[in-house]
């Protein structure tokens, strides 16, 4: 048994809109420099949610990124990636549902090309529209916790904070946000983007967040699967440590040897 | 002929119908994991082999790839 496993069986289950995801590692599939090599990082992260972008279909396309999700035990995630306004999102949700048979959708309103960030005024207006069609919202944001809040009144299913931008591997660069986000939220926090290694997806789970979705990190480090090992074990210590109670930082030290019965030897000064 | 944008191509399709648009593209209209958008709106499959399109229509076919 995983410790997620055992996580599970001990009643700390990861749910969302009333599914509960056997890992809380959600990968995403961009990136990968082949099929082959997403599959075997999809199987090494234990995740059983994965993104998939929609686009224009490519009739010489050789293979399917729905096939190996399928073999790999993920259930499909598509996004809203590339979406500009509410209305292209809205839209591109839509056909994600009529192609993949899902109403579970990753939220995507990208504002500014250079920095990928979101533009939080289409974003609130998409997800409303998309909780109003019945869709199951999982909103990636900024980590503004006002926004964030606003996004679960309008009935997002989670609400996912990016650490850095996309890709950029910068970690989480506003931990402060991040812990304000957690401490008021109601339904669950997944950090979304800037994760660059194991690290950084511990440190998010440390701060409280129910998971972590990343793709980069592991599509583009030079062994993705051996890379998908370790943020699977990443959100596992990060959730266990979270949990148990971390020590207080202090400027000095605190000896974990005792003072007493030690020997006075002869010669000291 | 109905002269259509089809994924921003211009085709001539031989029926004026979404399943034909997808045959262009050499795809099989029952194929799963596709999505057709006519005019921005989606168009359930089952519209595909019954609604009509007329010259000057835009139809988008998209899919499931690597993302995200």
């Amino acid at each position: 048994m995983s410790a997620t496993e055992q996580a599970t069986a001990r009643g700390d289950a990861f749910v969302i809109a009333g599914v509960t995801l056997r890992s809380r590692l959600i990968m995403g599939s961009g990136g990968a420099a082949s099929l082959d090599a997403l599959e075997q990082a999809l199987r090494a992260s234990g995740a059983d949610l994965a993104t998939v972008a929609m686009r224009r279909v490519d009739p010489a396309a050789r293979g399917s990124v729905l096939d190996v999700l399928e073999r790999a035990g993920c259930r499909v995630l598509p996004n809203t990636a590339g979406c500009h306004t509410a209305r292209d999102a809205v839209l591109t949700a839509r056909l994600a549902r009529e192609a993949l048979g899902t109403d579970w959708v990753k939220l995507e309103v990208i504002g500014d090309d250079r920095t990928l960030l979101p533009d939080p005024v289409e974003l609130l207006d998409a997800a409303e529209q998309l909780v109003d069609d019945g869709f199951t919202v999982l909103a990636y944001t900024n980590d503004d916790p006002v926004l964030a809040k606003r996004l679960e009144r309008v009935g997002c299913a989670a609400v996912m904070p990016l650490g850095s931008p996309i890709g950029s591997g910068a970690g989480i660069r506003n931990p402060y946000n991040l812990r304000i986000i957690v401490e008021a939220a109601e339904v669950p926090i997944v950090l979304d983007a800037g994760i660059g290694t194991a690290s950084d997806a511990a440190l998010a789970m440390e701060l409280g967040c129910d998971g972590v979705l990343l793709a980069s990190a592991v599509t583009r480090a030079r062994d993705p699967a051996r890379m998908a090992l370790a943020m699977r074990h990443a959100v596992e210590a990060g959730r266990l440590a979270g949990g148990a109670g971390r020590i207080p930082k202090r400027l000095y030290a605190e000896a974990s040897s005792p003072f007493e019965g030690m020997a006075e030897y002869p010669g000291a000064p | 002929m109905t002269r259509v944008l089809v994924n921003g191509e211009a085709r001539e399709l031989d029926q004026p119908v979404p399943a034909a648009a997808l045959r262009a593209l050499g795809l099989d209209p029952g194929r799963a994991g596709v999505a057709l958008a006519l005019n921005g709106t989606v168009l359930p499959r089952g519209q595909w082999h019954t609604a009509e399109l007329h010259d000057g229509d835009e139809v988008e076919i998209l899919t499931a790839v690597q993302g995200g």
